[in-house]
């Protein structure tokens, strides 16, 4: 159904990611590749290693051992700011938003334009911006200049993932993108992502929720208690059978 | 229409409250001190004269307190630096005491700012602590004597001098607004201590410097804190341990009461004027109205008590 991108350099590429924090193992022998317009599915039970994962390969976290490839070169994430260097974005659990700002200043939080001799914020230009990227995405707000505060749950999820959508040159973290939403907040949501894939991104999606992952994913990756248990095609599978990967039972 | 209404429910009452407050005030002195002068030209360039120094701190605290932190020492800087100055200059020479001056407010910012940003201590407890210390120091350093300072280059460009007509306080205050105000709501600078003080992770995933922004924001309430001990020590042509002691509930009075949230993430340049002068009209009129002291104090407490309600009624928070 979905292109896979089967043939090109991978976007990231992970070669056996080991994490330790002290004597315990966060994380052991991960490996992963993701194409170029590809969404892949992270699932596991909590604890799993998944947030350890997303930290890794959003810069927070160095890896006790392993390479992190972005298109086909190997990198060394040191801090946060390499890795949105490097065209990788992260939506956050929890959004990290500026509640209080209004939704332009949160699309270029850290990242702001100026204009003029004394640098100052230009106020037009990204207010433009925005409101031109959250119409292309259909993120469905009164307006660009509204304050976050006065938004949805699902429409604060939307400027997130079009936060990360406009910076992203290459890949794309959702951690739970729509663990707090409604159920038609989150076929709204769902849709933004699908649109994603069509901007040639790709896509690491972390869910607890198997029927979103199916909806979503064109593969699935389990893992347990820090361990890669498996990558499935998500056409090739079933729920089934990636319940028993979760548990471990069956 | 329908913008009609979302600038309607925009406007918001509160936001409004300092300069409403500020009018029934006026109104209030105007009419029961009419026969007392308060109206004159020379007694409300004064309010403005003697407010200078409460906006100059106001200015530095609105950073610090949209940083999501706050400054409880800068009362204190200002003796240390009023002091500093005088001393330095009537040793060495004018440009020597300003620059000691404005580094010693510097310097007790960066030392606030160390123990906030790097060692991760509460910025209340932090400048709490540095209130008393360098209360300390500002009366070891002279003795608790007071120094004159009567080099008139200094005083009047930081006290009495005036330049086309106007005194030069009016210009500091003026020209610190504005710069303020600029910075504040024009620059990165000021974008990235709103999203600080609103949501530290948020900002710190954005790249924005957090641990930097913090150390940076408590200087700058430093030399604010400074640049109002110069102002006073200019204006009353000398220093004492004493100047600024006061001021710290004026001036978080006038911040809070201009429009800036106690809580971070809010915060006017243009609001902590309106409240200084507020404050400062208020001072004024009490003296005028023949309170004592006592009495003055009492009156104000109340109103800046019914000010900082209505300027905090919000539902949202």
């Amino acid at each position: 159904m979905h292109e896979t991108g089967i043939g090109k350099t991978p976007v990231l590429e992970l070669q056996n990611i080991k994490m330790q924090f002290g004597g315990i193992t966060a994380v052991e022998n991960f490996s992963l590749d993701i194409k170029a317009g590809e969404v892949v599915a992270l699932v596991g039970d909590n604890g799993a290693g998944k947030s350890t994962l997303i930290k890794i390969i959003s810069g927070v976290y160095q890896p006790t051992a392993g390479v992190l490839k972005v298109s086909g070169e190997q990198c060394t994430f040191s801090d946060a700011s390499v890795a949105r260097e490097l065209g990788v974005e992260v939506v956050y659990q929890d959004l990290a938003l500026v509640d209080q700002q209004p939704v332009y200043m949160n699309l270029f939080l850290g990242r702001e334009l100026t204009t003029g001799p004394f640098n100052r914020l230009d106020r037009k230009e990204m207010l433009s911006q925005t409101q031109q990227l959250v119409d292309e995405l259909d993120v469905r707000i009164p307006s660009a200049s509204a304050t976050i505060r006065d938004l949805s749950g699902g429409q604060r999820q939307g400027i997130a993932i079009a936060r990360a959508t406009h910076w992203a040159k290459k890949l794309i973290l959702l951690d739970e993108p729509t663990a707090a939403l409604g159920v038609a907040e989150t076929a709204k949501v769902e849709k933004t992502i699908q649109s994603l894939r069509e901007r040639n991104l790709a896509v690491l999606i972390i869910s607890h929720s198997l029927d979103q992952v199916f909806r979503l994913s064109d593969r699935i990756c389990v893992l347990r208690q820090g361990k890669q248990i498996g990558i499935r095609e998500t056409q090739k599978t079933d729920k089934n059978e990636i319940v028993s990967m979760i548990t471990g039972l069956g | 229409m329908d913008q009609l209404t979302q600038l309607a429910t925009r406007i918001n009452f509160k936001q409004y409250v300092v300069y409403i407050g500020f009018l029934l005030i006026f109104l209030f002195f105007a009419i029961v001190l009419k026969d007392d002068g308060f109206l004159s030209t020379r007694n409300l360039t004064n309010i403005i004269l003697q407010t200078a120094p409460i906006t100059i701190m106001a200015i530095g605290l609105v950073f610090v307190l949209s940083a999501g932190e706050i400054d409880l020492s800068f009362g204190s800087i200002v003796a240390v630096s009023a002091l500093v100055a005088a001393v330095v200059m009537n040793e060495h020479s004018m440009i020597l005491g300003i620059l000691a001056g404005l580094g010693s407010g510097l310097a007790i910012g960066l030392f606030n700012g160390l123990l906030v940003a790097y060692l991760r201590l509460p910025s209340f407890l932090v400048t709490l602590a540095t209130m008393g210390l360098f209360a300390g120091v500002a009366r070891m350093l002279t003795d608790l004597r007071s120094v004159p300072v009567l080099n008139s280059t200094f005083t009047g460009i930081f006290g009495s001098g005036s330049l086309f007509g106007i005194p030069s306080l009016i210009y500091w205050t003026v020209g610190a607004v504005a710069l303020g105000h600029f910075v504040f709501r024009e620059t990165k600078y000021g974008a990235h201590v709103l999203a600080l003080g609103d949501n530290a992770r948020a900002a710190s995933v954005s790249g924005i410097k957090i641990l930097r922004m913090r150390l940076s924001v408590l200087m700058l309430s430093g030399f604010c804190a400074a640049l109002a001990g110069l102002l006073y020590a200019g204006r009353l042509q000398g220093a004492r341990y004493t100047l600024g002691e006061a001021d710290l509930m004026t001036v978080i009075a006038a911040v809070i009461v201009g429009g800036t949230l106690l809580t971070g993430g809010k915060g006017t340049i243009i609001g902590a004027l309106a409240g200084s002068l507020l404050m400062g009209m208020l001072n004024n009129g009490l003296i005028l109205m023949g309170l004592s002291v006592s009495d003055q104090m009492v009156v104000r407490g109340f109103i800046i008590l019914i000010a900082v309600a209505l300027s905090l009624r919000d539902t949202n928070h």
